[in-house]
Parts: C-alpha cells; structure tokens; sequence
C-alpha cells in the first residue's frame, strides 16, 4: 500500500511536470486558418538527426542567387560556413564575391573590399527604411532564426516557398501582394521565389520546387541552430552519464539505508 | 564574554579555523548530525532541487552577463553572439533559458508538497511565509530576465504586464512610469532590468538563508504531518538525506538535460526569435507558461483593476494559509474531505494555466471563471470551513509507530520495534 502511495504520487507529479508542456502543444495557430502545415521529414528533426551537409550547400546556392537579393542572413559569418562542410579555400572564395563595408582606411574614409571568412554576411540593404523605401513598406525579413522563429518551424518555412497558387476567384489582392495558402492572411507581399529550375545545382541534383525548398530550408535550419549536431552529440553522452551516475547513487542509497526502518 | 569556540576537529587547519568562527561545527549540525523525521517520501527532494537550479541559474548567469549588451539596440544580437560565437554559449544560455522553467517546476511541486502535508501549519507559519516571498522575488526575476533577450514577446509581455500598475488609482501611471524610466518599453526599462535581474538572485540567496535558518529551528515536518517525539523518530541529514537528495538531483539533472540538449526551445515562443518591435504587436501575447495560471486569474474579469488585484491577490493569499486552515491535522493524509479539494484545487490551477494560453474568448472565459472562484474559494471557504467540519483519520502515535490506518494498508509485521536504536 506505501508503495502504491508513492506511485500514486510520482503519478501526480509526472502529472504536474508533464501539464505544462502539454499547453504550448494544446495552443492552436490562430491565424492559419485553413492552411495545413505541411509534414516534411527533415534530417535535423529526430534526437539523434544531423544536417544533410549536401542539401544545405545546394541551400546556401539557393540563398546566395535567390533569398540574398532581398533577405539578409546577419548574424552569421562566412566563417561559420565551415559548419556545412565548406572548406577553408571554399570559404574565402565564396566570400571574396561579396563587396562588404572594412571599416576606415588611414585616412578615415569608410573602406570598402571583398568579403573575409570573417565579415558578416553582406545585407541586401543598409537598414531596415532602405528596404521598405523598396518594398512598398514591406520588410523582406531576417532569415538568420526564421526556422525557429515561426510556429512550425521547417515546415512552415517550407510550406511558404511551396504555398503560392493563384488567388481564389474573388479574393481581393493589392498590386503588390501574392497569394500564399500558409501565410496568416494569404495576403504576402514576397513574390514567388522558386519555381522548377529557379537555380542550375552545381551538384547535378535536380532543381524542382520541392528539392529547392527542402534544400533552402535545412540551409535556413542550420542557420539558425549552428550548434545542433554538437548540442545533440554532447546531449547523448550527457544523459547517458546522468542516467549512469543516477542508478549508482540509486544502489548507495539503498545501501545506506538498508537497515533502516521505514 | 567572547571566547574561542571548543571545536570537536581534529584536523588542525580545520580546527584552528573553526575555534576562531566555528563554520565547520555549524555545517556539522546543521546538515552533518542534523536531526531529520526519518519517513521523508520523495516529495521532500524539492527544496534541495531548488537550491541546486538557483546555483545553476546564477553560474550560467554570470557567464552570460560577461557577453551580453543590455542596450536595445544590441541585445537581441549579443545573444545571438552568444548562441553562435562564444565558446559554449549556446549551452550556458539554454542551460540559464530552460533552467528558468526547471525552476518553477520544482518550486510548484515543493509549494504543493507544503501544501499537501500541511507544512504551513504552526510552527512553521514564518517558515512558509518567507517561501511566499523567495517566490514572489523568483517571479519578478523571471519575468525581467525574460524581457533581456530582447525579443517580440520579451518586449510585449514587458509592455503588458507593466501596464498592470496602471491600474491603480492615483499612483498607477507614476509607478508605470517609474518602471519604464520613460514613456513606452525602452532601453532604460531593458537597462534597469537587467540591472534588478542580476540583483534579485542575490537577494534570493538571503531570503532562501533565512528559509532555510527558519527550518533549522522548527525542524522538517514530515509525511505524517506529526511532531517528532523521539530521537528514534529520527536519522542524521548526512549521509541518509544527503543521499537521497542526490538521488533525486541525479534524476531531475536527466530530465533537465534532456530539455537543454534535445529539446532547448520546446517551453520557449517562436515570437521571441523576432527581434523586439515596438511598431507590431504579436497576434497573441502570451507569457511564459509558469506565469499562465495568473495570467488567466488576472484575464478572468472584465474589470482591469480588479483582475490585477485578483492575480496579486492570489499570490498575497499565501501569507495567510496558517491562518485560514482551521485544522489542527496537517498532513492530507488523515484529512479524508480536505485531502480531495486540494487535488481540485490543482487541477483549477491546471484548468487556469490552459486558459491562460487561449485568447480569453468563448469556453476559456469560463473556465478562467471558475478556476478563479476555485482558486480563492479553496483558501477562503473551504479551509476554514473543512477544518471545522471534518473529522480527521486517527493520527499515529509517532513516526517510528504508524499506526495503520484504514489506506495504510495490509499487516506490517517487521513493524518498527524491530528498527536499532538511532543516535542523533
């Protein structure tokens, strides 16, 4: 009976533990109606997954001809490119396209030259006015953290790339504006940025809208968590000690109180 | 007179130390031979769990503040520094980030636990009241450590839940003002705060002595809710509760792993990703989901000043339970009527939480309604009345004799005359 009171209460506070996090899960996506977020598989989703190192290089060739022109990626370094498996020379070179700001020169004049692997990723614009004078208003978002800055992370990233159709008949569009099934609204002033064979891969990989949106995606997910497969690794052997030193503390537990009452 | 102490160590350092400030006599009797009710159940770990986050959330925090840019203007990017740049910084801001909820978990589950076995009870009244405040304090640290990444929702709950003071009469926008140090959510709101969240840990620490200083002199209560009347009642804390503590430590640094390392941003809002924009309100402002329940008590009524007086009401209440329970008997567990309203009162809190991350429309407003009543109705109506009303189960002897009680269950044949004599 103690023993089926201590379950009881272990029941409880699993209950107390798991309550909270079942909320997050129970909120519903307001504002995406009727769109339904789309299900990829992901290399990166499960525990143990790892980025596809050469999907999210044919996505960096993606974001470097296609997303660039409008998005920036600021919080990253070309440097941190070596995450995808660029190599020092890939990395340099790959930067050396890129005309970025290098401070002052002797006189005190701003200088400007090709990108080091350690400038930060050229923005399109210089501040966020710059491109709203060219967007009608309009923003074109940071993607450093989009994946995880959005309800639904990749999928929904993916289900925006994938999400442009023709407007229903009826519904009201401003010049300007695009019809998309996931964005809250529809209403997205983004044009469609890849069709089937928007970019040429250098890989060989065939360039459908699908292969090209899973590819920017996983290159945006890795964007925004450069740390993963090191977390994930680190991870794996952290719990495993914890669970390892948690059993031996169990055992001297039971040693130390074996005889005692209670 | 002042004189040198008489230390018991043999150790010469050690022994010259302590003579002159008897630091290691203290910790001796006070977690060495420290006298403690021998039936504690797991529920007792969470203190020591608690003691062992707040550690973890002030090393991490420190670290972090060394690379973090309290400025409006930079902060949302020096904690991307950090998650990218800094060497392990990713793992001290999730550790610090997912701590926070680790944090309010173990502190609910040992607020219950008080709850539960009637620890609030005399003589332990001044004991729990200084529990209400460390909570109170954790809260307010929560949510201003909150607003530093500087993100959409740091910045829109921060403009939210200051506006509350403006509730009041009189005083309300000054108080506003005060907090912002300005007109709006700013970067001196964002440089205060950060000054007070690195602060208030610290005055945590002193108040959490005093928790602790306050326990040492009434001593553990215990699963029974009775008073200990023998040594034999007993065991020294070292090594029978250092080591069950440890065990517990060992799973809940598991489950917390597990969060950091697989899952950092499951408890976090994607929203807090997108950098803080005074000029665009989220669709939904939601606050972290410890602070859900009081969100949904403060969003139950149409009335603001009320609903604000209600969520802090509901907090002050807990001063007053010593009070309030009428009942002599503190463990639930020989309180058969009082024992199931608390189990309701849980789930109101639980029903609360849920409404709290629902737009207050439809079903969630009444909801929130009823796990507001339940919520003040348990501590107002039901307590004192219970207490009252009920005839409690027959409490046991002593610890080291339970009596067996109708759900005690089953012949306890080794019984306790068999258990050797403790010294303690």
């Amino acid at each position: 009976m103690a023993k089926l009171r201590t379950l009881l209460a272990g029941a409880f506070a699993a209950t107390l533990l798991a309550a909270p996090l079942a909320v997050p899960l129970a909120a519903p996506a307001f504002a995406q109606d009727e769109a339904t977020m789309p299900n990829e598989s992901w290399s990166f989703e499960n525990p143990f997954g790892t980025f596809d190192l050469a999907a999210a290089q044919r996505g960096l060739q993606i974001y470097g001809q296609v997303c660039s022109n409008c998005h920036s990626l600021k919080f990253l370094h070309y440097r941190d490119l070596a995450g995808i498996g660029l190599t020092p020379e890939q990395i340099k070179a790959f930067a050396a396209q890129f005309t970025v700001p290098l401070g002052l020169d002797d006189q005190g004049n701003p200088k400007e030259g090709p990108a080091l692997p350690a400038s930060e990723f050229r923005s399109p614009y210089p501040n966020a006015t710059a491109a709203a004078a060219v967007f009608n208003g309009a923003v074109p978002p940071d993607l450093s953290v989009m994946v995880n800055a959005r309800e639904g992370g990749p999928n929904y990233v993916y289900g925006i790339l994938t999400g442009f159709v023709n407007a229903p008949a009826g519904f009201k569009l401003q010049p300007g504006q695009y019809y998309n099934t996931m964005y809250p609204g529809h209403r997205i002033a983004m044009p469609p940025p890849l069709q089937d064979g928007t970019v040429q891969y250098t890989d060989g990989t065939k360039a459908t809208l699908h292969q090209e949106a899973h590819d920017v995606v996983t290159f945006l997910a890795w964007a925004a968590n450069p740390e993963m497969v090191e977390r994930k690794q680190m991870g794996v052997r952290i719990v495993l000690f914890l669970i390892f030193m948690t059993g031996l503390t169990y055992a001297v537990k039971r040693k130390v109180w074996a005889n005692v009452e209670h | 007179m002042a004189g040198l102490h008489q230390s018991e160590f043999d150790n010469p350092v050690i022994r010259w130390i302590d003579t002159r400030l008897p630091v290691f006599t203290m910790m001796q009797k006070e977690y060495g031979v420290f006298p403690t009710p021998k039936n504690f159940n797991y529920f007792w770990n969470f203190g020591a769990l608690a003691m062992v986050v707040l550690i973890i959330m002030i090393v991490t925090g420190i670290f972090l503040a060394m690379n973090y840019q309290p400025n409006a203007d930079l902060a949302f990017a020096s904690v991307q520094h950090i998650m990218r740049d800094v060497n392990y910084g990713w793992l001290l801001r999730y550790t610090h980030q997912n701590g926070a909820s680790m944090f309010f978990i173990v502190t609910y589950i040992h607020i219950f636990r008080g709850l539960y076995y009637g620890s609030y009870k005399s003589p332990r009244e001044l004991l729990w009241m200084l529990g209400v405040v460390i909570l109170i304090i954790m809260m307010a640290t929560a949510f201003m450590g909150y607003v530093l990444p500087w993100g959409q929702m740091s910045y829109w709950g921060a403009t939210v839940i200051t506006n509350l003071f403006s509730a009041f009469p009189v005083v309300g926008s000054k108080i506003v003002t005060l907090l912002w140090g300005g007109f709006s959510v700013d970067n001196p709101t964002l440089n205060r705060f950060f000054a007070l969240h690195y602060l208030l840990p610290f005055v945590l620490v002193g108040v959490i002595f005093l928790h602790v200083a306050a326990l040492h002199i009434t001593g553990s209560n215990n699963p029974l809710g009775i008073d200990v009347k023998s040594p034999q009642d007993t065991l020294p804390f070292h090594p029978y509760y250092t080591i069950k503590d440890s065990v517990g430590i060992g799973v809940f640094l598991t489950i917390f792993a597990i969060f950091i390392f697989f899952a950092p941003n499951y408890l976090g809002d994607p929203n807090n990703f997108i950098q803080a924009n005074p000029m665009q309100t989220p669709a939904d402002i939601v606050p972290e989901w410890y602070f859900l329940p009081f969100y949904a008590i403060l969003r139950s009524v149409p009335d603001k000043l009320l609903g604000v007086c209600l969520m802090f009401g509901s907090l002050i209440i807990m001063f007053f339970l010593p009070w309030l329970d009428t009942s002599k008997v503190r463990s639930c567990r020989f309180r058969p009527l009082y024992r199931p309203t608390l189990f309701v009162w849980v789930l109101a809190c639980l029903v609360l939480g849920a409404c709290g991350a629902h737009k207050p429309e439809g079903i969630w407003v009444t909801l929130s309604r009823i796990g507001t009543l339940y919520y003040f109705a348990q501590f107002l109506v039901i307590m004192p009345i219970l207490g009252k009303l009920e005839r409690p189960l027959p409490l046991p002897e002593s610890i080291s004799h339970p009596v067996v009680g109708p759900r005690g269950g089953g012949p306890l044949p080794t019984g306790a005359a068999a258990k050797p004599m403790e010294k303690a």
